[in-house]
C-alpha cells in the first residue's frame, strides 16, 4: 500500500461556520434540499457539522464537531453490502461505486456513523447552480447510496500531475474541499503512511482520539480536542 | 360434539371436499374481484415508487429500513405456518393432523412468494435486482456471500423451491382422482399434474417415504430460513439489533405468527366451505394450546431480550429501549404486548373461553401483534443511533399503506384461488386403506 490516507480535526479550533459542507456540496455535486426535504430528513451532506451542548443554560458551551465518512480500516458498511458496491481500495478508502449499488440500505444501517446518504429521489439543483457542476464528479441517479469519497478526484488528479511533473507527492499536496475551505484550518489530510507527514504527527498527538473507536472500525478520521 | 371426520365414509368425504372445486358463487368473484383491485392498486403504488424513487416511501436518514422490512419479516414468519407445523405433526404422526396440513402447506408457499417480493420492493434500484443472484455475467462480479443478504437470498429460495415439493406431493394422490372424473381442461391439469399416479403399492411406498425425507428436511430450512432473517439484523452493530438471541426469538416469533395464519385460515375455511364436520372444535383446540405454548414461548424471548438490555444500562442500547417502551414507539410496543401476550393467555389460557371463535379472535389479534413486533424491532434501533445526533423519527406514507394492503390482498387471492383448483383439506389421507383402489 503506497499511500493510507487520513484525516485529522482539531474540535478546539473548529467554529462551526459550516464552511466545508458548502464547499463539499460545490465540489462533490450534491443535491440541494429545500427546506421541507430538509424537515423530512433526505438531506445529504457528506460533511456535517454536529453540535454538543455543555453546561446549563445561560452558562452553555457549543462543541461542533465536523462527521464525514471516517474511512475505517475495519469498517461495518463493506461486508454487508451484496453487490460489492462499497469496499476498501488499494489506498485505504472506503469506496461507493454507484454504478454498482442497488440500494440495499444495509450499509447506511451498518455505518455507526449514519454518513451514508441515500438518493431519494433524481438530484435537482436550482439555478443556476446546475452551471457550477464539477465535471471530475459523477451525478448519482436515484436509488443509489452515497458518501464522502476523502475527495478521491482530487486524490487522482494530483498524483497523476505529480508524476508528470517527475517528483513525489509531498505532504499537503492533496487537499479535500473541506479541508481547503476550512479558514480556521481544523482539518488536516495527508498520508498516514508517511510517519513525517502532518497528519500522522496529529494522530499521535495526545489529544487525538477517534469516533466510537470502541466499536473496532478503525477510523482514519482523528479528532484533537482537550480532554478536562 | 361433532363426528370425527375419520369415521365417516370415505365416498361422502370425497363429495364433500371435492364439492367445493367445482362450485363458483357470487360471493367469491365478489370477494376475489376486491382483492384484485386492492392488488392491483397496491402494484400501482409500486409502479409510481419506481418511477419517482423510493423518497415516496416515509424512509429517511436514518431510518433506511421501515415497513417494507417489517412486511417482508412478517410474511416469512407467516410462511412458518404451514410446513414447519405440518412437518412436526407428521413427523410425530399426530392423527388428528389430517385436515390441518395442506391448508398449512398452502398457507406457507403463498407467504414466502410475497414475503420474498418486499427485499426486490425495497431496492432503491429494484429492476436491477438479479445482481445479487450468483450468475456468470459480464459485470465480472460474483455477488458479495459475506453479505447476511445473500444468506438470506439462498435460504429463502432453497425454502421457496422446498416448500412447493411438499406442497406439491402429498397433492398427487388427490389430483389423481380429480383426473378420474372432471371438466375436460381440469382433467387435463390434473392429469398433467398427477405425473402417472396410479396408486401401486411402489407408488404408496415412495410417496411415503418421499414426504417423510421432505418433513426433515423443511424442518431444519425453516428453523434456518427464519434464523437468517434474524441475522439481517444481528449481524449489524447497531443498539439492541446486535444480539446473540435474535436467531430463536425470531423462529419463535415466525412459528408463533404461523400458527395465527392457520387458526385464521382454518376459521374462514371451515366457515366459507362449510366443513364443519373436518374442522372441528377439536383441531383448534390442540392448535389454540399451540398458539399459547408459542405465546408464552415468545413472552419468555422478548423478556430475556429487554430485561437483560435493561438492567445492562448502555447508554447507546437504554437509548433504543427507551424510544421502545416509554417514548415515541410506546404505543406499539404496549400494544404488541396487549396483543401477543394479554389477549392469548386469557382467550386461551382458560379452558372455559377455549372456542372456535376465541382462537380465531386470538389470531387475529397475535397477526396485528406480531406485525407490531417486527415494527418495534425494526425501526426504533435505526431511529436511534449511535451518534445521538442523526436521530430520528419515522412515518410510513400511503404508498407503504397500498403496498402492505396489496399483499394481504394477494394473500387472500392466492389462497381462494388455490382452494378452487385443489382440495384445501387432504382427501386420500381419509382413506381408510390408502392402498387400495375405490
Amino acid at each position: 500500500m503506497e499511500h493510507r490516507w487520513g484525516m485529522a480535526i482539531d474540535l478546539d479550533r473548529c467554529t462551526g461556520c459550516e464552511a466545508c459542507v458548502v464547499a463539499c456540496h460545490a465540489e462533490n455535486n450534491l443535491p440541494v434540499s429545500t427546506p421541507e426535504q430538509a424537515a423530512q430528513g433526505r438531506t445529504a451532506h457528506w460533511i456535517r457539522v454536529d453540535r454538543y451542548y455543555e453546561g446549563e443554560f445561560p452558562d452553555v458551551k457549543v462543541k461542533h464537531m465536523p462527521v464525514l465518512c471516517q474511512h475505517c480500516d475495519d469498517a461495518p458498511c463493506e461486508p454487508v453490502c451484496p453487490v460489492y458496491a462499497t469496499y476498501h481500495n488499494a489506498e485505504g478508502l472506503n469506496v461507493q461505486v454507484y454504478n454498482r449499488c442497488v440500494g440495499t440500505f444495509y450499509c447506511a444501517n451498518n455505518c455507526p456513523y449514519t454518513v451514508r446518504y441515500f438518493n431519494w429521489f433524481a438530484p435537482e439543483w436550482p439555478e443556476p447552480l446546475p452551471l457550477q457542476h464539477n465535471p471530475d464528479v459523477a451525478v448519482r441517479p436515484a436509488g443509489v447510496m452515497e458518501k464522502c469519497t476523502f475527495c478521491i478526484q482530487r486524490i487522482k488528479r494530483t498524483k497523476e500531475n505529480a508524476a508528470q511533473e517527475g517528483r513525489p507527492l509531498a505532504d499537503g499536496d492533496v487537499l479535500p474541499a473541506c479541508v481547503q475551505s476550512c479558514p480556521a484550518e481544523a482539518m488536516v489530510f495527508g498520508d498516514l503512511n508517511d510517519p513525517e507527514s502532518k497528519v500522522s504527527r496529529l494522530a499521535q498527538h495526545g489529544r487525538a482520539s477517534r469516533l466510537l473507536e470502541e466499536l473496532g472500525t478503525k477510523p482514519k478520521v482523528f479528532y484533537l480536542q482537550k480532554v478536562k | 360434539m361433532a363426528t370425527a371426520p375419520e369415521l365417516l365414509p370415505y365416498h361422502q368425504i370425497r363429495e364433500d371436499l371435492f364439492r367445493p372445486l367445482s362450485r363458483v358463487s357470487r360471493r367469491y368473484l365478489f370477494v376475489t374481484l376486491i382483492a384484485f383491485i386492492v392488488g392491483t392498486a397496491g402494484l400501482v403504488a409500486w409502479g409510481f415508487q419506481l418511477r419517482r424513487g423510493m423518497g415516496v416511501t416515509g424512509l429517511q436518514r436514518p431510518v433506511f429500513w421501515g415497513v417494507y422490512i417489517v412486511d417482508f419479516v412478517f410474511w416469512i414468519g407467516i410462511s412458518h405456518a404451514g410446513t414447519l407445523i405440518s412437518a412436526i405433526l407428521r413427523l410425530t404422526d399426530a392423527a388428528w393432523r389430517k385436515p390441518v396440513t395442506r391448508a398449512a402447506e398452502a398457507i406457507t408457499v403463498f407467504a414466502l412468494m410475497i414475503g420474498a417480493m418486499f427485499p426486490i420492493i425495497h431496492l432503491g434500484r429494484a429492476w436491477l435486482f438479479y445482481w445479487l443472484l450468483p450468475y456468470p455475467n459480464s459485470r465480472l462480479i460474483w455477488p458479495n456471500f459475506r453479505s447476511p443478504l445473500l444468506w438470506d437470498l439462498t435460504a429463502i429460495v432453497t425454502y421457496v423451491t422446498g416448500s412447493i415439493i411438499y406442497l406439491y406431493l402429498p397433492l398427487i394422490p388427490d389430483l389423481a382422482q380429480l383426473a378420474a372424473h372432471n371438466t375436460p381442461w381440469r382433467r387435463r391439469l390434473y392429469r398433467a399434474l398427477a405425473l402417472g399416479w396410479t396408486g401401486s403399492d411402489r407408488e404408496w411406498h415412495a410417496l411415503e417415504r418421499a414426504m417423510k425425507l421432505m418433513a426433515c428436511i423443511i424442518l431444519a430450512v425453516a428453523v434456518s430460513v427464519h434464523t437468517v432473517v434474524a441475522w439481517d439484523f444481528a449481524m449489524a452493530v447497531a443498539p439492541m439489533w446486535h444480539s446473540t438471541i435474535f436467531g430463536p426469538y425470531f423462529v419463535t416469533g415466525a412459528i408463533f405468527s404461523g400458527i395465527a395464519a392457520l387458526v385464521l385460515a382454518m376459521a374462514i375455511i371451515r366457515k366459507v366451505l362449510r366443513l364443519e364436520v373436518y374442522l372441528t372444535k377439536h383441531h383448534f383446540d390442540r392448535l389454540a394450546k399451540l398458539l399459547l405454548l408459542m405465546s408464552l414461548l415468545w413472552l419468555y424471548f422478548t423478556l430475556a431480550e429487554n430485561l437483560t438490555v435493561w438492567y445492562g444500562n448502555d447508554p447507546k442500547e437504554m437509548a433504543v429501549f427507551g424510544a421502545r417502551t416509554r417514548a415515541h414507539y410506546a404505543p406499539y410496543f404496549w400494544t404488541m404486548m396487549f396483543l401477543n401476550f394479554a389477549v392469548p393467555f386469557v382467550l386461551l389460557g382458560i379452558r372455559r373461553l377455549r372456542t372456535i371463535t376465541s382462537a380465531t379472535v386470538a389470531s387475529v389479534s397475535v397477526l396485528i401483534g406480531m406485525w407490531l413486533e417486527r415494527f418495534v424491532i425494526v425501526v426504533p434501533t435505526l431511529a436511534n443511533p449511535r451518534l445521538s445526533s442523526a436521530s430520528s423519527f419515522y412515518t410510513p406514507t400511503w404508498i407503504e399503506a397500498a403496498i402492505t394492503a396489496a399483499t394481504f390482498a394477494a394473500m387472500a387471492m392466492l389462497y381462494m384461488i388455490f382452494a378452487k383448483l385443489f382440495p384445501i383439506i387432504a382427501v386420500w389421507e381419509f382413506k381408510p386403506h390408502p392402498q387400495e383402489d375405490d
